[in-house]
């Protein structure tokens, strides 16, 4: 452009209309898009609801609390799929949230050389993008043999308690249970690690100011400050658990008879979908998808939860 | 100053000494949690040991290529099931990255903190949450047991849909934050010289924050390609070469999880394999993500 059109340069020119065209498109498809999310959450809660309406008019309440599944005489009661969801995800939480957090605390700490500490909090990660499926596959054919001499020591010893109280033989809710804490630990350390990194590092130094000791810094000072995190951290693993399905399918047994024991063979909510789902027809669909609904309401209970443990929780720094 | 309490200030002098009960007891808790640390990486080298010797040892050209054999038969191979996995994550990552880089410029673009967009933040951590067995129950409600492709009941397209629902969170998640750290100067230069909003964004912002949301979607990808719970009854499986993408396909997960269960030794090496190549494929999915946020900070 020459300077002889200078005059021109200072007009008021409009946008062309395909410019205001193509922004304003622009906005609404990034507006669709986001909406989406909504809209397959809607979706999800649809299908789930829709497809269990038949089994909720047909069982009722009495679903949760009988362990008849038996698509013979076309009967249901899920209590044994629930019983197992929940034994299975809170033992493991109860195995794996002292060892995470213990991790967390070692690979933030100075006790070792920061390299070997990025090393560690490396292979930890790397854990959690390992496939459950191959981590099932490795629990049938190393983790069960390896575990079935314990778990019938278990047994002989302790078999009057109602949890030890049948001779292991085989697939189980303990392998299942050893498992989940495979699959959460590392999404314990992770966020464990990631909220004591966030702790203002002036309160540690005033800790050991006033003439403390590593570990009672870490107990009375660091940890108290890092709980909001960690508990958030623990309330997603919770969730993770209920719904993981593969490595437990693979090695609860998929028993649908009620036991008290951790040695018998179970089935969790996920699980007997992932067995069941794809053969079953009739009045099975529809009592699966009840289970599926109880198992929803189970996740977004925790999910929400865990939310609000991390904003009720929190210290805040200014 | 008298004898007794130099003999005090002597007691309590600032020497360490190993013997207190407190020094005892922090070297009890170091000690545990070096123990719990052990035993979290203790898993991880035993899976990868396991899949390295027993699927490793069996990886030959004829296994990559070849179809798995019928019960009771040696020999085979997985070859369907590689090209199903890769085929059934790409549909997948075509359908998440565009609705989850759409939905976070959404977020972190036009409308940070409106209702609408904490409803969505609030609908992508409940999204996120959702077990992915769930997905698969929807999307066979929606696709395989409506038929709404051609009539086509188990196809790899439902099988790719379910996978993207489970992807779409962590791209959207990616995405806003990756945005968000796009420095606000950027935006205004480019609004100043008279560019669109649209032109700042796919000019400016977007490919500023290549490089947190490239790794975001490539651990999505990886998280993918490992899903299994989705695929059961929305992919199903094939003993046979992928037919496109409206038939039931194959692929290594559910390769893995039906022939895991099987009596025969010739599937049970199969899935071993599978187990090999699917490790790498996503370890080497994770390593490449990695490298890609480490672009970021140099």
């Amino acid at each position: 452009m020459s300077l002889d059109s200078g005059p021109d340069l200072f007009t008021l020119r409009r946008r062309p209309a395909s410019d205001k065209l193509a922004d304003r498109s622009f906005r609404w498809l990034s507006v669709a898009l986001a909406s989406l999310v909504g809209l397959v959450l809607l979706g999800i809660l649809l299908t789930v609801i829709s497809g269990s309406r038949p089994a909720i008019a047909a069982y009722g309440l009495a679903f949760l609390t009988t362990s008849n599944w038996d698509p013979v005489g076309d009967q249901y009661g899920a209590l044994t799929a629930i019983y197992g969801t929940i034994v299975t995800s809170a033992l493991s939480l109860l195995i794996a949230v002292p060892l995470g957090v213990g991790t967390a605390i070692f690979l933030t700490e100075n006790i070792i050389p920061a390299k070997l500490r990025n090393t560690f909090a490396l292979m930890v990660e790397l854990l959690a993008a390992i496939p459950s499926v191959v981590l099932g596959l490795w629990a049938i054919f190393v983790l069960e043999p390896f575990l079935r001499p314990f778990l019938g020591f278990l047994y002989t010893s302790l078999g009057w308690l109602p949890i030890f109280s049948t001779d292991p033989q085989g697939p189980g809710m303990a392998p299942a249970i050893l498992i989940l804490v495979v699959m959460i630990l590392p999404i314990i350390t992770a966020i464990a690690r990631d909220s004591l990194m966030q702790v203002p590092p002036e309160l540690r130094q005033a800790a050991y100011g006033i003439g403390t000791t590593r570990w009672g810094a870490i107990l009375q000072v660091i940890l108290p400050a890092a709980v909001s995190g960690i508990a958030g951290g623990v309330m997603l693993a919770l969730g993770r658990a209920m719904g993981e399905t593969m490595a437990v399918t693979m090695i609860i047994g998929n028993s649908n008879n009620f036991s008290w024991s951790l040695l018998a063979p179970g089935n969790t909510i996920s699980s007997m979908l992932a067995n069941q789902f794809g053969e079953a027809d009739g009045n099975q669909v529809s009592a699966l998808m009840y289970a599926a609904l109880v198992l929803m309401v189970l996740t977004l209970l925790v999910n929400v939860l865990a939310q609000w443990v991390v904003r009720r929780l929190s210290l805040k720094y200014t | 100053m008298n004898g007794t309490s130099a003999g005090a200030f002597q007691r309590s002098s600032l020497t360490f000494r190993p013997q207190l009960a407190r020094n005892r007891w922090n070297a009890v808790f170091t000690g545990l949690a070096g123990l719990a640390t052990a035993t979290a990486v203790l898993p991880l080298v035993l899976v990868l040991v396991y899949v390295l010797i027993k699927g490793g040892s069996l990886i030959s050209f004829s296994l990559l290529t070849q179809l798995p054999p019928a019960p009771g038969l040696e020999g085979g191979g997985i070859g369907n099931a590689i090209v199903g996995t890769l085929l059934v994550t790409a549909i997948a990552a075509l359908i998440a990255i565009p609705v989850g880089v759409g939905g976070g410029i959404y977020l972190a673009e036009y409308s940070s903190n409106g209702s609408f967009a904490s409803f969505v933040r609030f609908g992508t951590n409940v999204l996120a949450g959702v077990p992915s067995i769930i997905c698969g129950v929807f999307v066979y409600g929606l696709i395989v047991s409506t038929r709404i492709f051609f009539g086509q009941s188990y196809s790899a397209m439902a099988g790719g849909i379910a996978l993207a629902v489970l992807m779409i969170p962590t791209v959207i998640k990616t995405t806003d934050e990756g945005l968000k750290l796009v420095p606000q100067d950027l935006r205004l230069g480019a609004l100043g010289v008279g560019a669109t909003k649209m032109v700042t964004i796919t000019q400016i912002t977007l490919p500023a924050a290549f490089s947190p949301i490239a790794t975001g979607i490539m651990l999505g990808i990886a998280r993918a390609a490992g899903e299994t719970a989705p695929l059961i009854f929305t992919a199903l499986f094939s003993p046979f070469w992928p037919e496109g993408v409206f038939n039931p396909i194959a692929t290594m997960s559910v390769l893995i999880y039906n022939f895991a269960i099987m009596p025969y030794q010739a599937q049970i090496s199969l899935a071993w394999a599978a187990s090999f190549v699917l490790v790498l494929m996503i370890l080497a999915a994770n390593i490449l993500a990695r490298w890609l946020s480490h672009l970021a900070r140099a």
